[in-house]
């Protein structure tokens, strides 16, 4: 039962990291770039539903909070295209400059506070087959599997979404196909914000306190999701977040049997997947191999 | 001043011989002045500044070694602070005197254990370096990224080694009863007393001259080479002969070693290590300044280091005068905030205008200048 308890558990916190990971891959595959501010942009958003669901209410300051991580995402985007160098290493780096310097101004507004989001779930508990789960994380679940069904759906089906999977598949081409590669790429990236933003307020739920200034940090825990799934693959994405979210569930709910291992391993867990994983399939479970012409 | 026995010390000789034979003179001149001038600082200023120096040496010499993984070998790498980590916590353990804390320490000679130190961080990065042969570009720096949490986690719990998280003191490196970075026994030169302080500025003096050299020496020679062809392309460098198994693995073992020098003397500098500053952040920074620097670039390198670990520094010595920095804690802008925002910007700017970073600057200011 425990076990049952611990998986759902961690499949429903899986859901949260899929949603982040999410938000890489569609990133990286609009414009291969890791955004290594997404921490930032999640924390941004949050702030903003946190500060605003008092005046508003709940769902409409969700709306604007993924508006703002979308908005923030987007600056980004237009900063690493004003770049001169094409190597993505640099690109990727230049996103930690701009981290630095988002997640200095959101600690200096949020300072020791530990913020609320007002969301209708609250502490409540539900019980299924046995087993007591916080509300807010099933919920989390279900607009975790709404989003990523709306996502798919939009992607496989739409005319904007085969425009996004040209693009990714094939830039040169697409742009002659008449698509318009800068468009693209700041739908990725306001894509990819605004669903970290959808994160990061059921990161800051029960069962967690609330929003404080490190609760971007928890962003970094998707990037062994997306090493696991592949890093342009938007299903490995999903399972890499499940992966991830049900190794550290173990891990902390083992923690007395764990011991040998030290305080705070299920932190650390996910970590060790991604190593395992790299050292049997170099490219993650589902992400394409790269290859090389001589 | 005290030219004539301070000209002398091996590391002033060390950087004459980098000039290069061919327009030696003025360059010569040039570097003999730097050298004289680095060597006479600790006689006018005073404790607290050098050890702000001493921080930046011995981050020039983490960042000389990753520009060269990254910028010249081309693996990118997100673990640095790990192997950094790796230098000081060995060293700290070897040369710690047991019983006297928490954390054990096998009591070993200091140099000795600086020397070992060094090497274990080579054979941590040698450890690592088959899974730098498997996975390529941002998918490595990603998997780097695991190292510095595993190596954080593990920092905290191995209580007798290091002390767990309140972390573990630094027994001072001395060389047969001289303490190079403890005060006994007291000297004095030229009426200035010669402390801890001031004996460590010559050792990080002296190990950064020797890493600029050794760094140089190798970006410029047959293994740089090398590796800036497997850096471009591993198949034509793989025909021509170069071995890129191995000479993946020699760039990270290499890299890791100047990591575990800069780790020696932090950890010298400090006085005191505690897990929490070889974090993510710390390998963040390393990463920001290679790429300052330019990527590849030694001299950049050591422009980047010092500068990013002096910048928060001196901010928060000048706050008090610095008329709109808001004291620490109090919900204004305070000097830690101030030197990050204007680290980023820097960090974006530089990016944006010249992802050559400082060399890529220096090279087109010397091209029009001509």
């Amino acid at each position: 039962m425990k076990l049952l308890q611990l998986l759902l558990l961690g499949v429903s916190l899986g859901s949260i990291y899929a949603l982040i990971a999410l938000g890489f891959v569609v990133i990286y595959k609009g414009t291969k770039v890791i955004n290594l501010a997404h921490g930032s942009v999640l924390l941004a958003g949050a702030y903003a539903v946190a500060v605003l669901s008092p005046h508003t209410g709940f769902l409409p300051a969700l709306a604007l909070g993924a508006l703002v991580s979308a908005v923030c995402a987007a600056l980004i985007e237009r900063l690493v295209a004003a770049t001169r160098s094409h190597d993505h290493l640099v690109l990727t780096i230049l996103t930690i400059g701009v981290d630095i310097l988002l997640a200095t101004e959101l600690a200096r507004r949020i300072g020791s506070k530990v913020l609320t989001m007002g969301d209708p779930w609250g502490d409540g508990r539900v019980e299924i087959l046995g087993t007591v789960l916080p509300a807010a994380r099933l919920a989390a679940t279900g607009v975790g599997v709404l989003l990523i069904a709306v996502f798919f759906l939009v992607f496989r089906r739409t005319d904007f979404g085969v425009r996004m999977r040209a693009s990714a598949d094939d830039p040169r081409t697409a742009a002659l196909m008449g698509i318009d590669q800068r468009r693209v790429a700041l739908a990725s990236w306001a894509i990819g914000g605004a669903l970290a933003c959808v994160a990061g307020v059921f990161l800051a739920g029960f069962p967690n306190p609330g929003l404080d200034q490190t609760s971007g940090l928890i962003a970094l825990n998707a990037i062994p999701a997306i090493i696991i799934g592949g890093l342009d693959s938007t299903e490995g994405a999903i399972l890499g977040g499940l992966i991830v979210g049900v190794t550290q569930t173990l891990a902390d709910g083992n923690a007395s049997s764990l011991h040998f291992l030290g305080e705070g391993f299920g932190t650390v867990a996910p970590y060790v997947v991604m190593l395992a994983v790299l050292m049997w399939r170099p490219s993650g479970l589902l992400g394409s191999k790269e290859l090389n012409r001589v | 001043m005290s030219e004539t026995t301070l000209a002398a010390r091996p590391e002033t000789g060390a950087d004459v011989s980098r000039a290069p034979a061919r327009k030696a003179a003025p360059r010569l001149a040039v570097v003999v002045l730097c050298a004289l001038l680095l060597c006479a600082v600790p006689l006018y200023l005073e404790g607290s500044w050098l050890v702000i120096g001493v921080l930046g040496m011995a981050t020039a010499v983490g960042a000389i070694g990753l520009t060269l993984l990254v910028g010249t070998a081309g693996q990118l790498s997100l673990a640095h602070s790990f192997f950094v980590a790796v230098g000081a916590y060995a060293y700290a353990y070897l040369a710690g005197v047991p019983g006297t804390s928490d954390a054990q320490g096998l009591g070993l000679p200091s140099w000795f254990a600086a020397l070992a130190a060094v090497a274990l961080a080579g054979l941590a990065g040698l450890a690592f370096s088959p899974v730098a042969a498997r996975v390529k570009g941002l998918y490595l720096g990603v998997a780097s990224l695991a190292l510095v949490f595993v190596g954080e986690h593990v920092l905290k719990n191995a209580v007798p080694l290091t002390g767990g998280y309140n972390g573990r003191e630094v027994t001072p490196l001395s060389v047969f009863g001289f303490e190079l970075t403890g005060d006994a026994p007291d000297l004095w030169v030229l009426g200035v007393p010669f402390g801890g302080q001031e004996r460590l500025w010559y050792v990080a003096l002296a190990v950064l001259a020797v890493s600029v050299v050794a760094a140089g020496r190798i970006v410029r020679g047959r293994p740089g080479r090398a590796l800036q062809t497997l850096r471009d392309n591993p198949a034509a460098a793989g025909s021509m002969g170069v071995s890129v198994r191995a000479h993946k693995a020699a760039a990270f073992t290499v890299s890791s070693v100047f990591a575990g020098a800069a780790g020696v003397l932090t950890a010298l500098a400090f006085g005191f290590i505690v897990p929490h500053y070889f974090s993510l952040h710390l390998a963040v920074l390393y990463l920001a300044m290679a790429l300052i620097g330019g990527l590849g670039s030694v001299p950049g390198a050591v422009a980047g280091g010092l500068f990013v670990t002096a910048l928060p520094l001196l901010l928060e010595r000048f706050s008090g005068e610095l008329g709109f920095l808001a004291a620490p804690g109090s919900g204004g802008l305070d000097a830690a905030m101030f030197a990050r925002f204007v680290f980023g910007a820097l960090l974006v700017l530089i990016l944006i205008a010249e992802p050559g970073g400082l060399a890529g600057l220096w090279r087109r200011l010397r091209r029009t200048r001509r």
